[in-house]
């Protein structure tokens, strides 16, 4: 188990702030951030890259904070792999097993099955500059995990690969963690990626840990406006909350619908357009919500549909496409908007 | 198109050849005016054997000594932001544009018998000035800004991340640097130190003023010039040429067939 005790690290005119969170043994953990939010700062000063000015790191029980990087026993894979060009893989691998002093046949041993688990057995005389963006990576990763690390560290480690080598990494990533039950801390700007991959999430912006929970909570109901922006709530309204009859009722414009959360004043909702459904008619359902309004736009996005309903605020709506066509709608047409209250997130 | 982009080779090729000629021109003229009796003089001249050894001697030494000192400063430059780095920047290149002279005047008043550290050093025995350790403290006082030049851009060119996965991995910043970065870098610093070496081997003006003797090969060449005229000089001169172009080629060459990391 990783616990990060209210961190914090200045440096250069950027700080970390006060962080904190706990990572459990197995657990892969997504830092989600924009550029420039401090998530390498953040894993550079938990791998001991950078020493932390004030808090703790605690690391399987025992307090890391004033260790030297090389006796944290952290495995650190970057963006751009940072492989040693000098050396061929079987000996980027071997590296941090020949500095512990064990014997050449152990270290081949432990080479080759790493190799063999990430499937770059077949390339372990090659040099990095002659290897691909993919199995640059697996190299990477097969070196870190060598020397048995308490955790893996991952800095952006997808966002160098094309799409069809990143589903090849995600896979290997999951299985490294879920087979292997390496515990993992992942650092990303992709939404993407965090939904794939994480069992929870902690959200940075300007060197601060904003929220931490699992995936659904943070994309279903994001604290703050910019959790919200970030990981792409379309459907964020901002308006007034009250209480009315033991449920909170928030109006923006003049649309009015109900949440189940209980947060009064200036406040801004979300709900997610998967969370909304389209109707020709008014239905009675647990719904609480039903809206009227005119489809002004639909755009194919490849496995859904999405649909723009003006209803005096404009809503995005997903729908498939075989619902598209058996309700024959198209822009112009009048629909009803139907979601429960649970689905509508308020926040400050 | 074409012709406009024939017409600008033809105007390079011009210009090129005209400084060719400046560089070549002189070099082979002095081979041929020597020619092979003028070796043969010069090779069985003890002097100029024994100027032309103690100039290989220090320029070798002085290499060595800036790679000792300054390979850790560049290291240094390249890795840390501190408080006067520009300062240290601008004293490092200094002796590039100080007259050699100067610099030997400089080295004087320093090192020289009556030099604020010369003198103390005098009188416990120590000699600086009209010694091996004069010419060689001259030599690399011009040349060292080559090595310690190369050597950071050579620093500079490697990602500190990768000593950073090698630390993370169990090794010393120490074992990063001699497992990953000297290899990565030991290219430029080949040419660092060759660079450093022809220069040292080159320079006069600052080693004359501080160690007459013993005669380096320039001092040596020097004095018979100036006590016996041209053609006496001509023997050591042609065969110093000689020797230093055989040395720099093969050098050169070495350096030439260095893998190099990038390109495979």
């Amino acid at each position: 188990m990783i616990r990060i005790e209210n961190l914090s690290r200045r440096w250069k005119s950027f700080s970390l702030k006060n962080i904190s969170f706990e990572v459990k043994e197995g657990e892969y953990f997504v830092i989600l951030g924009p550029t420039g939010s401090g998530k390498t700062l953040l894993l550079e000063t938990i791998a001991g890259f950078h020493i932390s000015d004030e808090g703790k790191i605690i690391i399987e029980g025992r307090d890391m904070t004033n260790l030297k990087p090389n006796e944290r026993k952290i495995g650190f894979v970057y963006q751009d792999y940072m492989l040693f060009p000098n050396m061929n893989v079987r000996e980027n691998i071997g590296y941090g097993l020949r500095i512990s002093g064990m014997d050449e046949a152990s270290i081949n041993k432990r080479v080759e099955e790493l190799a063999e688990m990430l499937s770059i057995s077949h390339i372990l005389h090659r040099y990095p500059s002659n290897l691909s963006g993919g199995e640059k990576q697996r190299v990477a990763i097969a070196r870190a995990l060598a020397i048995k690390p308490a955790v893996l560290l991952l800095d952006e480690p997808l966002s160098s690969l094309d799409e069809m080598l990143r589903e090849r990494v995600i896979r290997d990533l999951k299985r490294i963690n879920r087979n292997e039950g390496m515990t993992v801390i992942h650092v990303t700007h992709s939404r993407q990626e965090a939904i794939l991959l994480a069992d929870r999430i902690a959200v940075i912006n300007h060197g601060e840990i904003l929220q931490i929970g699992k995936p659904e909570d943070i994309f279903r109901k994001p604290k703050n406006r910019f959790i919200a922006e970030f990981v792409g709530v379309e459907n964020l309204f901002k308006g007034v909350a009250r209480k009315v009859n033991n449920i909170t009722l928030f109006e923006t414009g003049n649309v009015k619908m109900y949440s189940s959360m209980h947060i009064y004043g200036d406040v801004y909702a979300s709900i997610r357009p998967e969370d909304i459904i389209i109707s020709l008619k008014k239905v009675e359902s647990s719904a609480r919500n039903c809206i009227y309004g005119t489809i002004k736009e639909m755009v194919d996005m490849g496995n859904v549909v999405r649909i723009t309903v003006d209803c005096g605020v404009p809503f995005m709506v997903n729908i498939t496409h075989e619902s598209m066509r058996d309700m024959n709608l198209e822009p112009g047409k009048k629909v009803w908007l139907l979601f429960k209250a649970q689905n509508v997130n308020l926040f400050r | 198109m074409k012709v406009e982009m024939d017409r600008l080779m033809l105007a390079s090729s011009v210009a090129g050849a005209f400084i060719i000629t400046l560089l070549l021109l002189p070099v082979l003229n002095l081979l041929f005016s020597a020619g092979f009796d003028g070796l043969l003089d010069a090779i069985t001249d003890k002097n100029a054997l024994q100027a032309i050894f103690t100039s290989f001697e220090a320029a070798f030494l002085a290499t060595v000594l800036s790679f000792i000192f300054g390979v850790p400063l560049a290291y240094l430059m390249a890795r840390k932001d501190f408080f006067g780095k520009s300062v240290i920047e601008s004293v490092i290149d200094l002796p590039i544009v100080i007259p050699h002279t100067v610099a030997g005047i400089a080295l004087l008043m320093v090192f020289g018998r009556n030099g604020i550290i010369g003198s103390p050093l005098n009188e416990i025995g120590i000699r600086l000035s009209d010694s091996m350790a004069g010419i060689v403290m001259a030599m690399m006082f011009v040349s060292s800004p080559f090595l310690i030049n190369h050597a950071r851009e050579a620093f500079e060119s490697i990602d500190p991340k990768m000593e950073n996965v090698a630390i993370s991995l169990g090794a010393t910043r120490a074992k990063a640097i001699w497992s990953i970065t000297l290899p990565l870098s030991m290219r430029n610093l080949m040419v660092g130190s060759i660079m450093t070496w022809a220069r040292a081997i080159s320079e006069f003006g600052a080693v004359i003023i501080i160690a007459y003797f013993p005669m380096i090969a320039p001092t040596y060449i020097y004095s018979k010039y100036v006590e016996q005229g041209l053609y006496a000089a001509m023997p050591a001169a042609a065969l110093m040429l000689v020797l230093t172009i055989v040395i720099f080629m093969a050098m050169r060459l070495v350096i030439h067939k260095w893998r190099r990391y990038d390109t495979d």
